[in-house]
């Protein structure tokens, strides 16, 4: 029996290992400048933890196996444990665990702590069951004030957001049903949402941020290479949650301000 | 009011007094433990149909038909809700504890018995409330068993959100009461109801696990209670704890200036508690069970009492890590960061001091030690995808994908699931006055063992490809319809492991009638439940109360008669 639970307590390990080892599933290719270290501290993170969970797996594979009873076995040891081993092992345990803990954090304050560099793209993006709208203020570079009175999600665009189409500021507010961003310039994304929770989650952009109706949440990130991913709503919002999808177009500058050009001439 | 003692002179006659509406400790036990059995097969088929949903969306289920995904909502909604409150909570605390712990004290019953039935027919009354939820109009809520408004606040928000979701938060502030009235007497039972002798470290670590579980449970379901009524106003009331302003389905609700984060704040100063309510009696048990089948004293005794005081010292002030993508400030996401690995200190000390347990020990790999074995494995997989979660850098990429979900799965779900099922092979023949059989007992448990590591190990792939969760289907984000294959596999996984379960039944109930007789210690186990009778009478020690003269784990005892000395032997017994 000691013998059979220690092969499979094995075989489960080494399996569960190979996978993670060998990337057959893993994070999907970075294309935001966070990705270099949230990859790296993930990374390492593995490494660490991998080598804990091989070392306490197959150790205890390997004890289950050689102190099993047998006739021949001594007697088991009386012994009430170590002092000195509960010390060295708390001690390592804190300094690796909160050690990783705060190089983590380092990033973590560079992404969250500061605000968007000034001259970032802005987008305003908003969520709703179960769709996002994406707004661009415009060469004026003001956002028209939004009314919840004014809101009608089935009409889509503007009216789904509430844009106040009267006011001034609204004339170049642009509205749309996907997201449009130049590549290597920060991105101020301003999070809302007009019903229930949702969460704005890009994989490739390493990315997510909730959307909280009655909170608006700045973030900022700068995508890296042009190419298209996909947005998943990622905090659960009912029934159509599985299918609240949407696109993030990185494109170049010079794309990205034709393609906002022809959404301004549309609009005229 | 009547004491314990006088109580419990005469053992009560007739069947409804004996069976029903019992004061016995132990009955009530038996009650819980039924009760939790029941909503963990409840529980599991809804998981069984989730599964299924998932990976064949338009699969006709025969009686049930096509599911819809607002069914599959509910389904995910009630899976976690009954698996959390009436299986993780109920079974071992509810069950188990309330069977041994006075017993292991050397106490006669409870401190209130009176109150003990009391929160069992509590309970029982939230679980009716909670399956009730599933027959009314639109059915059960899709909100999850997290709850979060402003969709659990609103009844427009989607169907199973009107009188379904009232009967929800009803059944749940029902389980409060319910625990905190269990949670009184666990404490004070084992405060003030101890043996002679009986000091405190010598009380066994599945005592000290349970009591530390009440202490838990006495401040966190408090809190729940208290939610659970503010968003019981919000939704019939019209007050705005929780909704701001907002436009549902078109139309602008009469709410204003609420706080949906605040719910999360609330939810999770519980809810990250009950986490270790559901985990801490598992670890009492697995090293009761690892002590006892290696034949040696348990590694660190001390030391497992100060990583129980500490883990649930430190559960209480690391909910916020469950917030870190939530809108939360990004400060406040720095200490809970750390606070929460601090948690992983005393856990890494608990896993090192069962390994030391076993270390040159003499292992008897009876069905609950086998058990016992996967406890601690589980518990290393489960925990070490801990410390990815607890850092909020990663965590703007793990979180609320399947990454989460086999994290929670293998260490709340599985691992205290492994907990319970140690437990019962356990103490079964304790309770039950017959044995288990073994061969099924070990079939069961290497068929379970692969099988949740077969099912929710994939679900780390699945996280780390950006797989989110609560999904009902895959076919509408292309880069997650590439993952399909796995979830498929890990519905196979789910189908032969659920089939599995059905041995631990049978051989549940056939041993309960047909299993060879149990002497009153088979295990040659040290503490005081094996002292008594089996099973043990009324009054738990037959007219007499036990004097404690050793501690709870002496095996292997040198010069010993036997090779344990048990708790209530003579002092003279060569032990410290």
């Amino acid at each position: 029996m000691g013998l059979a639970l220690m092969v499979v307590i094995w075989l489960i390990t080494l399996i569960s290992t190979y996978f993670f080892a060998a990337k057959t599933w893993w994070l999907p290719v970075g294309a935001a400048a966070s990705a270099e270290f949230i990859d790296k501290q993930f990374a390492l993170t593995f490494v660490i933890m991998g080598v804990v969970f091989l070392a306490a797996q197959l150790g205890l594979g390997y004890i289950v196996w050689r102190y099993r009873e047998q006739s021949s076995s001594p007697p088991s040891s009386y012994s009430h444990g170590n002092t000195n081993l509960e010390v060295v092992w708390t001690l390592l345990t804190a300094v690796l665990f909160i050690g990783l803990n705060l190089m983590g954090s380092r990033v973590w304050a560079s992404q969250r702590f500061d605000a968007a560099a000034p001259g970032a793209v802005q987008v305003e993006v908003t969520g709703m069951q179960f769709a996002w709208y994406f707004r661009y203020p415009g060469p004026d570079g003001k956002y028209a004030p939004t009314s919840v009175k004014l809101m009608d999600p089935s009409a889509g665009g503007e009216a789904a957001v509430g844009l106040n189409t009267s006011d001034p500021d609204a004339k170049d507010d642009v509205v749309t049903g996907t997201m449009y961003l130049p590549v290597d310039r920060e991105v101020d994304v301003s999070l809302r949402s007009v019903d229930v929770i949702h969460s704005f989650f890009v994989p490739s952009l390493r990315f997510k941020q909730d959307a909280v109706p009655g909170l608006n949440i700045h973030m900022h990130f700068r995508p890296t290479a042009i190419g298209e991913y996909e947005i998943a709503c990622a905090e659960l919002c009912g029934l159509g949650h599985y299918k609240m999808h949407g696109m993030v177009h990185v494109v170049s500058q010079e794309d990205f301000d034709k393609w906002l050009a022809a959404r301004e001439a549309e609009k005229q | 009011m009547a004491t314990a003692a006088t109580l419990h002179a005469h053992a009560p006659q007739g069947f409804i007094r004996k069976y029903i509406f019992s004061l016995d400790h132990k009955v009530i036990g038996i009650q819980y433990f039924f009760l939790a059995l029941t909503a963990v097969f409840v529980g599991m088929f809804l998981s069984l149909l989730m599964r299924i949903h998932m990976v064949w969306p338009t699969a006709a289920i025969p009686l049930i038909g096509e599911i819809k995904p607002e069914t599959y909502l509910s389904l995910l909604t009630m899976h976690g809700t009954i698996m959390v409150f009436f299986v993780l909570t109920t079974a071992p605390q509810g069950g188990f504890g309330n069977y041994f712990l006075p017993i292991q004290i050397g106490a006669p019953d409870m401190a209130f018995p009176v109150l003990n039935m009391l929160s069992f027919w509590t309970t029982f009354v939230a679980f009716m409330v909670m399956l009730a939820a599933f027959f009314v109009t639109g059915g059960a809520p899709l909100h999850g068993w997290t709850g979060y408004p402003p969709m659990s606040a609103v009844q427009s928000a989607g169907p199973g959100e009107g009188l379904g979701a009232d009967l929800w938060i009803t059944s749940i502030a029902i389980f409060c009461i319910a625990s905190l009235m269990g949670a009184l007497n666990f404490i004070t039972t084992t405060l003030d109801l101890r043996a002679k002798g009986m000091t405190l470290m010598r009380m066994p670590l599945t005592v000290w696990s349970w009591f530390i579980t009440a202490i838990l449970g006495l401040l966190a379901f408090g809190v729940l209670l208290s939610a659970g009524i503010l968003l019981l106003m919000d939704r019939n009331l019209g007050t705005s704890f929780y909704v701001p302003l907002i436009v549902v389905n078109g139309q602008v609700l009469g709410h204003k200036g609420g706080s949906p984060l605040l719910w999360q704040h609330l939810f999770w100063f519980f809810g990250h508690p009950e986490v270790y309510i559901a985990i801490l009696p598992g670890m009492g048990v697995a090293s009761q069970v690892l002590s006892t089948f290696s034949r040696k004293p348990i590694f660190g005794y001390r030391a497992m009492v100060y990583a129980m005081l500490s883990i649930g010292f430190f559960g209480f002030m690391v909910w916020g890590h469950h917030m870190f993508m939530s809108g939360m400030s990004p400060y406040s996401a720095f200490a809970f960061s750390i606070l929460t690995m601090c948690i992983g200190v005393p856990s890494a000390i608990k896993t090192f001091n069962w390994l030391g347990t076993m270390w040159k020990g003499r292992i008897r790999f009876h069905t609950p030690m086998l058990y016992a074995i996967g406890f601690v494995s589980l518990f290393v997989s489960g925990g070490l995808s801990g410390p990815f979660l607890a850092q909020p850098v990663l965590d703007i990429q793990l979180h609320d994908t399947y990454f989460v979900v086999g994290h929670f799965h293998l260490i709340m779900g599985v691992a205290a699931i492994f907990g319970i099922f140690a437990a019962t092979y356990y103490w079964f023949p304790k309770m039950f006055g017959r044995m288990m059989n073994e061969t099924w007992g070990r079939i069961h448990f290497f068929i379970t063992l692969a099988g949740t590591y077969a099912i929710f190990m994939p679900m780390h792939y699945l996280g780390m490809a950006g797989q989110t969760r609560r999904y009902s289907q895959f076919t509408e984000v292309a880069y997650q319809t590439k993952l399909l294959p796995l979830q498929t596999f890990m519905t196979y996984a789910a189908i032969i492991t659920i089939a599995a379960q059905f041995i631990f039944v049978i051989n549940l109930f056939w041993s309960m009638f047909k299993g060879p007789k149990a002497s009153d210690n088979p295990w040659e186990c040290t503490t005081l439940e094996w002292t008594t009778t089996t099973p043990p009478p009324h009054d738990n020690f037959g007219g007499h109360t036990p004097v404690v003269n050793h501690g709870p784990y002496e095996y292997g005892v040198p010069g010993a008669a036997r090779d344990y000395v048990m708790q209530n032997d003579p002092a003279t017994a060569p032990a410290h």
